[in-house]
């Protein structure tokens, strides 16, 4: 077997972070080839350097051994690489039939075919069994159809290679089957194909090799018959097989029931979530990537539409429609992506910390500028957050202290139930570890903590009982004897 | 699967509706009304607000805005008054260098735009001060022209049945909206025009050439602007530095009761000269009233931009709620 496309060595930077470093990939002709990891490992990053999207700071790219320097996806379909993305990225105010064959559409006498655009679609999604109107427009159709559309826009115009980036997140199991199908004909006829997803059953139904990355870095290569599912997960989440250890399990006596959710259900996706967090205790939130953590972080929060099920917080039924009734009840979240969601980077430390206050007091009753830095001040040394002065902008800070500032923003206002969605993401070794103690002695003055993490080790290190999410769905509970890295992982993989 | 999203057709079939409404209110109201006299007096009188709009549709379906056109218009139109009656250049040559001026100053602010990624309004509100400021420092005054060429060309034309006039405006109005409507459905370029308004992040990923796509948008809207003061000073016969002020906002409307989406990505040129011919057939239908004030122009295209905004939202929030419904 031939070797098709070829990375060497790809290294790329985003303002200091390493999004890759030194990652080298390899795709046969006729394989489907997974590249797993989990969010921010890097796969991404990966994709759009191969097809001109990101420029690469080093390394080379070689397709069917000739050296290829794509400056843009436009260079990159020229040469026979037109992946499709996660989300649906077509263009939803175009025909279907335009945006199969956008940008290379046939001409006559300087004027596009029409006709012959339409006639070829329609052929072309026949092989989907899609049988729909293709001279109407994309938005017109589910969002299923419009997945499909794109895969079969990447199949007709990739020559050589087909990258699918999380193609089945919005097909059900017959579309997929179905896509499945046609994937196993290409890859017959000698296409190589680089298969992007987090769904693990997938990989193991469909293909032949599997690469981890974690962290911009390369884990490995292996082949899939070869690879157990718990090994893979443990790649994926950073724990070798072979040294993990039982730790002791922390007992806690039975306290009082803070929080019960009971089936619940919302708009934006969760499907089935039930536990139980007592006072004072920290329950991690466990899963891959899309098993819903986030979700169940952000229906507690106010921030999802509840179709079905309860949620009690100290025996009484909530009903929380936005984030401001969650805070009332003294709950607080730091969302998993800071940058967008959490931190405003222009606002002054102290402006940062005291958001959330005054926004629950309300904000006719302005906190005093004293007030203001007296605050701001005692979190700045309570945390250990390093910076010059309170007055620096936030996003100047690095990535931990700009957590600790988030951190502070909710402490102060003295929360019952917080929620930590991801809370070390992209942060150094240092500010961990300060994150984890720091989660340890909340927990021991009786703040009751909600932990989302795919960092096993982590969870292990703070939690009192862990939940383990599947598929949008709560699986279990994780606690006691069993609280140890390999039955998590075997409850996660399976 | 409903029919909901197809709707978005439906401010271009309201627009027309709205047009013969206006027309038969109109005829019944005044003798003389409806003849096609009328009907190509409101072409000619509307040429160059029509050229104008049209370039406007490029820029607003790529999910851009052009503030400059009124005042290239009116430096268009003093550029062939001073060329013509002071440099003594033959109008047959000075047409083409105004035309190609105006290229080069849509590049200039297409380029601005996509390699510094400045915003469109900020370059076209510059590019707008430049224009009127230069054009008023060549010539405070209105500049007749006096030139036989003038004369043949406002003498052009086709006399049609009830002394209706087809003449050199209108023509060149329709070849403008031939090759508009060419341009924009069958070639290439202009589906990429659509393609940057209806997502330019998926566009790039597609493989869409954004540069070139933005500078030639803003080349030909500002290309057309200066088409669109040519014929301006066919109609007044001079040229003046004060011309077409607000010109750029009468553009903008027209483009929006056309049925062009504000944010880019759904549009056709026959709405946009449907809204022109919109607001022209109210100043007719005023002007035909005698009594009333022509200001009332403006208060009813201001309250037509109004609704039609508020209808493309409906149609919008209508599609999305379909999008998820489907999805589910």
């Amino acid at each position: 077997m031939s070797e098709v496309l070829q990375l060497k060595n790809i290294s790329k930077h985003f303002a200091g972070v390493h999004a890759l470093a030194g990652v080298n990939f390899s795709l046969v002709e006729g394989e489907v080839h997974a590249l797993l990891g989990e969010n921010g490992a890097g796969k991404s990053t990966l994709i759009k350097v191969m097809t001109g999207a990101y420029s690469l700071d080093s390394g080379e790219i070689r397709l069917n051994a000739k050296k290829i320097q794509p400056g843009s996806p436009a260079d990159a379909q020229a040469v026979g690489i037109s992946p499709v993305y996660q989300e649906v990225n077509l263009l939803p105010n175009l025909s279907v039939a335009h945006n199969l064959y956008l940008g290379r559409e046939p001409k006559r006498f300087g004027c596009i075919q029409w006709k012959k655009i339409h006639r070829d679609a329609a052929n072309l999604l026949k092989r989907f069994k899609l049988d729909i109107d293709v001279t109407r427009s994309l938005a017109s159709y589910s969002v299923a159809i419009q997945q499909l559309v794109a895969i079969a826009r990447g199949v007709d115009c990739s020559a050589k290679v087909l990258i699918l980036d999380e193609p089945t997140a919005s097909l059900d199991s017959d579309e997929v089957a179905l896509l499945f199908d046609i994937l196993r004909e290409l890859k017959a006829s000698g296409m190589a194909i680089i298969f992007v997803t987090h769904f693990l059953d997938q990989v193991y139904a469909l293909c032949d090799r599997i690469t981890v990355l974690r962290n911009g870095k390369l884990v490995g290569t292996y082949a899939c018959a070869t690879l157990p599912r718990p090994q893979l997960v443990a790649h994926m989440l950073g724990k070798e097989l072979q040294e993990i250890e039982s730790q002791p399990a922390k007992t806690r006596d039975q306290n009082e029931t803070l929080l019960e959710v009971k089936n619940l259900q919302t708009r934006e996706g969760l499907q089935h979530a039930s536990f139980k967090a007592s006072k004072g205790e920290a329950l991690g939130l466990a899963g891959l990537l899309g098993s819903g953590r986030s979700e169940l972080c952000e229906a507690l929060f106010g921030l999802a539409q509840r179709r079905d099920g309860e949620i009690k917080f100290n025996g009484q039924a909530l009903h929380l429609g936005k984030p401001a009734e969650a805070i009332k009840l003294h709950f607080a979240l730091c969302p998993e992506d800071r940058k967008q969601e959490g931190i405003i980077a222009e606002l002054s430390i102290r402006e940062n910390i005291i958001l959330a206050l005054q926004a629950r007091n309300g904000w006719w009753r302005a906190m005093t500028l004293q007030a203001q830095k007296k605050l701001a001040n005692q979190y700045i040394q309570d945390l250990n957050i390093v910076c010059p002065h309170a007055e620096k902008a936030l996003g100047e800070l690095s990535g931990g202290n700009q957590q600790k500032v988030i951190l502070a923003r909710w402490l102060c206002t003295q929360p019952q139930l917080l929620i930590l969605d991801e809370p070390t993401r992209g942060i150094d070794i240092g500010a961990h570890a300060e994150i984890i103690k720091l989660i340890r002695e909340l927990c021991s003055q009786g703040l009751t903590l909600i932990v989302a993490s795919s960092e096993i080790e982590e969870l292990l290190a703070f939690s009192h009982k862990v939940l383990v999410m599947r598929d949008r769905r709560s699986h279990s509970v994780v606690e006691g004897e069993q609280l140890n890295e390999a039955d998590l992982l075997r409850a996660i993989a399976h | 699967m409903s029919k909901l999203a197809e709707l978005r057709q439906l401010p271009v079939l309201v627009t027309a509706a709205l047009f013969l409404l206006l027309f038969l209110a109109g005829a019944l109201q005044f003798d003389g009304f409806a003849t096609p006299r009328v009907f190509f007096n409101l072409l000619t009188d509307n040429a160059f607000l029509a050229i104008t709009a049209i370039g406007m549709t490029f820029v607003i379906l790529s999910g851009g805005i052009d503030l400059s056109v009124g005042a290239v218009v009116a430096l268009a139109g003093v550029l062939c008054a001073v060329l013509i009656e002071k440099l003594q250049w033959h109008p047959l040559l000075v047409f083409p260098t105004v035309i190609f001026l105006g290229t080069l100053f849509g590049l200039l602010m297409g380029s601005l735009i996509h390699f510094y990624q400045l915003q469109p309004f900020i370059v076209t509100l510059a590019g707008m001060f430049f224009a009127r400021g230069l054009a008023t420092l060549i010539s405070e005054q209105s500049l007749p022209i006096e030139h036989s060429v003038y004369n043949t060309i406002n003498n052009f034309g086709v006399l049609l049945p009830g002394r209706a006039w087809f003449g050199s405006a209108s023509i060149i109005l329709l070849l403008v909206c031939l090759f508009a409507i060419w341009f924009l459905h069958y070639t290439r370029t202009g589906g990429f025009i659509y393609a940057l308004g209806g997502n330019r992040q998926s566009a790039k990923l597609m493989g869409v050439p954004e540069g070139r796509v933005t500078l030639c948008i803003y080349a030909l809207s500002s290309t057309l602007a200066a088409l669109a003061g040519i014929v301006y000073s066919f109609y007044t016969s001079s040229g003046y530095a004060l011309a077409g002020v607000g010109l750029e906002l009468d553009a903008i409307a027209a483009v929006v009761i056309g049925g062009t989406l504000l944010s880019g990505g759904f549009g056709y040129v026959h709405g946009t000269l449907l809204g022109v011919l919109i607001m022209g057939l109210i100043q007719t239908w005023i002007s035909f009233h005698g009594n009333l004030n022509s200001w009332w122009t403006k208060i009813v295209i201001g309250c037509l931009v109004l609704i039609f905004i508020a209808l493309q939202k409906f149609l919008a929030q209508g599609v999305s709620k379909q999008a998820a419904a489907s999805s589910t």
